[in-house]
């Protein structure tokens, strides 16, 4: 074990990755001579060179689908888009190709390419680079989409995504960069598809992803300090859903809530929602609660912003909320 | 109002001369023909076949573009690359897959080329190198552009590469995949030849109408990329040009453009009257009608002779008759097989609940 | 009328066993309610209804068995006609008799009951039940019915029904038959003369628990001597301006708004230990120790820096009240980052209040008493207050917890800097 970044586990990933199999290139915006947006990619052109770290103009519809026939020819793309923002831009090539071309052509041909993204507001960035819009990912049948949510999590999901033959979309959080943690050394896969029980507790379920995955865990060592025992469950994959896991919490705790940097409606809570209605119904005492984002495009000015994303404090709230309505005693 | 179109003279790399019939063995000629007149006949039999309700969804014919599909497909090799547009039918009938495969895949059968999945428009051959009919306009550009970029990836620098060859249309010249797609080629200098099939009409927007540049070769100039207009209904030109550009591209790792100009017979898709075109158009497309004007061309320079034609014309009815029996006799694809192609790497929790279907098994009880 | 049929409950399940009717012809069923248990070749599996009417017959009996998709009871809908109680079709010889006699619940004269007028009682009058409280209470042959709910809105959780199966009312209720209740607390019979047992309560018990985990805390206290005239003083003359005597501050408001304004400048009280690292709270939380009936409360008023005195008073005048009623939220207690405990009331001169996990500070507060004074070398008459504060010495060491107390003491000394 050695603790690392979140941004140094992704960076030494790669590294590995294209040092293993020589059909791994990157591409991207300013992954190259700039070293990347938020320098994941820094000392890889160096390194590799030009021809496995390729520095794309500005064009992602472009580049994207490039990627993607470069994977149908065997290749595996790692691609950077900047941010998740900017994928819209080649939604199309992701959601009507990527998604598509393994099914649509009989099972002939995949498309082992990964997409590399940040999402995420807080950074006061304004409404057009704050979003959290992976559901729009997550909801096309034949893409993979994880979302990692610690340094060792990011390691071991994204040597899985490389090596997988299916396109999967990598959301990586700004906030997380900085954050570190535990990483174990060995070249371990994390398979996608499957939800961890960040923390074991008995009183409630806390499901949540990528950052929010963070903060529920903070969350649950606070208020075990006050004796409120919370299970978090960090989704890790949106696409494929680990229903079973949600559920097979919350029929241990009987009340759940949901904490979610997206827009509440439609989001990942309202999925994880109705699955548990689905799978854990005899089990709850509650409702089951979404902590979501506000829905407004994100402001600039600090205090609406702050407003607007869910947080610690809100989580809180919603948790004790819940073990209030069901006269909780611990 | 359609401007008076050259195939000459106003490019800025011409299209290189070609030898004429003159100078063809009749072998190859009748060749041409034959698969002229089996794309012909296997596209009328598609039409009849969509309006007998044995063929669903969109269906867009080659009828009038038989020249530009042969002359295009004789000149790409064996090792390169081809990603089309839902208009396809023939390239996939000239690249050399079966008929048959080809018609099941219009009926949806398992035994198609896609295995029922893809339909008329998602035709795709991984032995012949066909890499897909694309449905989203333009949607095949980056893709294919791609592609060109794993051939050069996958070579050593300068070495000669197998190239692709990216079919579109008039109307997709437009759109941004298209631009950003040339952008790159001409920066990363990838083996790719963008062929533009020019039938003057995007559905029913006329060229003229979509583009700043009608003149559409020349729409590569931004990105100091070579661009050809060629006769689409002369075979041998089409041939010819592809041949060059194909070369450049293998050879010099030159991406380029070759516009084929040429006549859709028919509405946009089996379904489209075209009532938006005048008489004088419609008539135009029949007099230039590749297929009767190649016919007599034949004859008249005695490389084919009547029977022979007859003889042609009526073996690719017997094969369209007999890729139409295989199709209907064919099984549909089993439902069974519906999560079949999910992923390509299983993972745990891959979703595989039909509509109604709990997404979910109940606590306590045990779904199969 | 409709079939209610064997149900397919298992994958490999071909046929089903009757366990147990839990509905006798005549009953009213309605939807979601569980009417019949059948072995499986897996497990026991509960039968639900699939929608309202009244059990007409049963068609198999208890112990035996029938196929998927085979007849087992009919069902009159709504808008049927329920024949009279049926007696069992083929009830195999083995099995045990089931019940035959019409039930009493069952409508003296079933055509009449249609009538508008006097319909069985609509499902929207039954009360409101979480799933799980639904299914526990299932699974202990309770009649939700007869259990009073405490979640919002009246809704039964699953503490009530927990609560209902420790004292057995409900199960009783469910048997139809009206039996003795149970039993006083067998508690009693061991207690001697000397002796009483008291049963503890869930406050009791977590107040215990909590401070359990707080006296293996490494911590360690502070006393400071507060000259309270002039807080004494200040008090009185802002209270004399108000003449509704329910809204009269406290010492302790002012305290709260002192410490909470002296918190802001010395953020490393303002913490927690947290295993392997501290957790430095931005926001002000104080919380307030207040005796209950059962144990200790500690509401907390939140933000209380950003708070008025006047504000804080009125809250926690309204935590207090609710503290004492045993109506405090998880919100309400939830979130403190300090805690103060004043006995003066209790005319307790000084004490050393146990810490409040996590928190690292607590302040335990005695009473102002007058009391000779050194003041300008000579000995007067004086109002002292004697402060002592306790802190988690993993998180905090002696002079960052004198420094703090020092100036919470020169804050009371000055009260307008309190509200200043």
């Amino acid at each position: 074990m050695s603790e690392l970044s979140y941004r140094q586990a992704l960076h030494d990933t790669l590294r590995e990755e294209m040092l293993r199999d020589e059909s791994v290139f990157l591409i991207g915006e300013e992954i190259g001579v700039f070293e990347g947006s938020y320098k994941i990619t820094a000392g890889l052109l160096a390194e590799f060179g030009p021809r496995r770290v390729r520095d794309t103009p500005i064009c992602e519809e472009g580049f994207v689908g490039a990627a993607i026939g470069a994977a149908m020819l065997g290749l595996r793309p790692v691609v950077e888009i900047m941010t998740i923002n900017f994928s819209l831009l080649a939604i199309d090539q992701i959601v009507n190709h990527a998604a598509k071309i393994h099914a649509m052509f009989g099972g002939q041909v995949s498309v082992p390419m990964v997409i590399r993204t940040p999402g995420g507001g807080g950074q006061q960035l304004g409404a057009s680079h704050s979003q959290n819009i992976e559901v729009y990912y997550a909801h096309a049948p034949g893409l993979k989409v994880v979302t990692p949510a610690t340094p060792a999590d990011a390691k071991g999901l994204l040597r899985a995504a490389i090596r997988d033959d299916d396109p999967v979309l990598f959301v990586e959080n700004l906030s997380l960069y900085n954050t570190k943690g535990e990483v174990p050394d060995e070249t371990g896969r994390i398979e996608i598809g499957k939800a961890a029980v960040a923390k074991e507790g008995r009183d409630i379920t806390v499901v949540a992803y990528s950052r929010a995955a963070v903060i529920a865990l903070d969350v649950a060592r606070r208020l075990e300090a006050e004796g409120i025992s919370v299970e978090v469950i960090d989704l890790r994959s949106l696409r494929p859903l680990d229903r079973e896991t949600v559920c097979a919490s919350v029929r241990k705790t009987s009340r759940a809530v949901v904490l979610e940097d997206d827009w509440l409606s439609f989001g990942v809570g309202a999925e994880i929602a109705a699955t548990i209605q689905e799978g854990a119904f005899d089990y709850l005492d509650a409702p089951v609660r979404r902590v979501a984002a506000a829905e407004v495009p994100l402001p600039y000015a600090k205090p609406l912003e702050n407003a607007a994303l869910p947080n610690a404090d809100a989580l809180i709230k919603v948790i004790r909320e819940i073990l209030d309505d069901t006269r909780y005693q611990r | 109002m359609r401007k008076e179109r050259g195939t000459q003279g106003v490019a800025a790399a011409p299209a290189p001369a070609t030898g004429g019939i003159g100078s063809e063995s009749h072998e190859t000629l009748q060749h041409y023909y034959r698969q002229m007149a089996f794309i012909r006949a296997f596209e009328l039999r598609a039409a009849e076949m969509y309006q007998r309700a044995k063929i669903g969804g969109y269906c867009h014919l080659n009828l009038g573009e038989e020249a530009t599909v042969v002359g295009l497909m004789a000149a790409l090799a064996p090792e390169d690359y081809l990603f089309t547009t839902y208009r396809e039918h023939g390239y996939a009938l000239a690249r050399g897959i079966a008929a048959e495969r080809v018609m099941a895949e219009l009926f949806g059968k398992s035994t198609g080329v896609s295995g029922g999945w893809g339909g008329s428009m998602h035709l795709f051959d991984a032995e012949t190198n066909l890499l897909g009919g694309y449905g989203i306009v333009g949607g095949q550009i980056p893709p294919a552009t791609g592609a060109a970029l794993a051939l050069s990836y996958k070579a050593e620098p300068d070495a000669p590469t197998p190239a692709v060859m990216c079919l579109l249309g008039d109307g997709t010249t437009n759109i941004g995949a298209f631009h950003e797609s040339l952008n790159l080629a001409a920066i990363w200098r990838l083996p790719i030849v963008y062929v533009i099939v020019n039938n003057g009409l995007g559905m029913g927007t006329s060229v003229d109408a979509a583009s700043g540049e009608p003149d559409l070769y020349r729409r590569g100039c931004a990105y100091r990329m070579p661009g050809v207009r060629v006769d689409g209904n002369d075979v041998l030109a089409v041939r010819e040009a592809a041949r060059a550009a194909l070369e450049a591209a293998r050879k010099e790792h030159q991406p380029s453009i070759l516009e084929a100009v040429s006549f859709r017979l028919r509405g946009h898709s089996v379904v489209d009257p075209a009532r938006y075109r005048s008489r004088e158009d419609t008539d135009k497309a029949r007099e230039e009608d590749p297929l009767p004007v190649f016919r007599a061309q034949l004859i008249d320079a005695g490389a084919l002779d009547l029977s022979s034609a007859v003889q042609i014309e009526e073996d690719a009815e017997r094969v369209v008759s007999a890729a139409v029996e295989f199709a209907e006799e064919s099984p549909f694809p089993s439902v069974e097989e519906l999560f079949a192609h999910g992923y390509a790497t299983p993972v745990p929790n891959a979703p595989r609940a039909l509509p109604g279907d709990p997404v979910i098994a109940p606590a306590g009880v045990a779904r199969s | 009328m409709a079939d209610i049929i064997m149900p397919r409950l298992s994958d490999t399940m071909e046929e089903g066993t009757i366990a147990r009717w839990l509905k006798q012809p005549g009953d009213q069923v309605s939807r979601g309610e569980v009417i019949a248990e059948i072995d499986t070749d897996k497990a026991t599996m509960d039968l639900e209804a699939y929608e309202d009417g009244v059990l007409e017959r049963i068609l198999v009996g208890e112990g035996s068995t029938a196929p998927i998709g085979q007849a087992i009871a009919s069902l009159a809908g709504p808008g049927g006609t329920p024949a009279p109680a049926a007696t069992v079709a083929q009830a195999p010889a083995s099995a045990p008799a089931p019940a035959v006699s019409a039930p009493s619940a069952a409508p003296e004269n079933p055509a009449a009951s249609l009538g508008t007028s006097d319909r069985p009682v609509a499902p929207t009058s039954s009360p409101l039940s979480s799933p799980l409280a639904r299914s526990l209470a299932r699974r202990h042959g309770l009649e939700i019915a007869n259990i009073v709910g405490s979640g919002p809105g009246g809704r039964i959780v699953r503490a009530d029904v927990e609560a209902a199966i420790g004292d057995g009312r409900a199960a009783v209720a469910a048997m139809a038959t009206p039996g003795p209740l149970a039993t006083p607390s067998s508690g009693a019979e061991r207690a001697g003369d000397d002796v009483e047992i008291v049963p503890l309560g869930n406050l009791r018990r977590r107040t215990a628990e909590r401070l359990s985990i707080s006296a293996q805390v490494p911590h360690f206290s502070l006393t400071s001597v507060v000259d309270a005239e002039r807080l004494v003083a200040f008090r009185g003359e802002v209270n004399r301006g108000l003449d509704d005597s329910t809204k009269k501050i406290s010492v302790t408001d002012l305290l709260v708004k002192a410490c909470a304004t002296v918190l802001r400048g010395n953020p490393e009280i303002n913490s927690s230990w947290d295993g392997d690292k501290l957790l430095r709270y931005r926001r002000i939380n104080i919380g307030l120790a207040v005796a209950v009936p059962d144990g200790l409360a500690v509401p907390v008023v939140h933000d209380a820096d950003r708070k008025s005195v006047r504000e804080i008073s009125a809250e926690s005048r309204a935590l207090a009240e609710r503290a004492r009623q045993g109506k405090l939220s998880l919100n309400d207690i939830g979130g403190g980052t300090f805690t103060i405990s004043n006995l003066g009331m209790f005319g307790i001169d000084q004490f050393t209040a146990v810490l409040n996990p996590p928190q690292a500070a607590i302040l335990a507060v005695g009473a102002a008493r007058s009391e000779p004074i050194v003041r300008d070398g000579a000995v007067v008459a004086g109002t002292t207050m004697k402060l002592t504060l306790s802190v988690d010495h993993r998180v905090l060491d002696g002079a960052t917890a004198a420094t703090f107390l020092a100036e919470l003491c020169a804050t009371l000394e000055n009260p307008l800097r309190i509200v200043v």
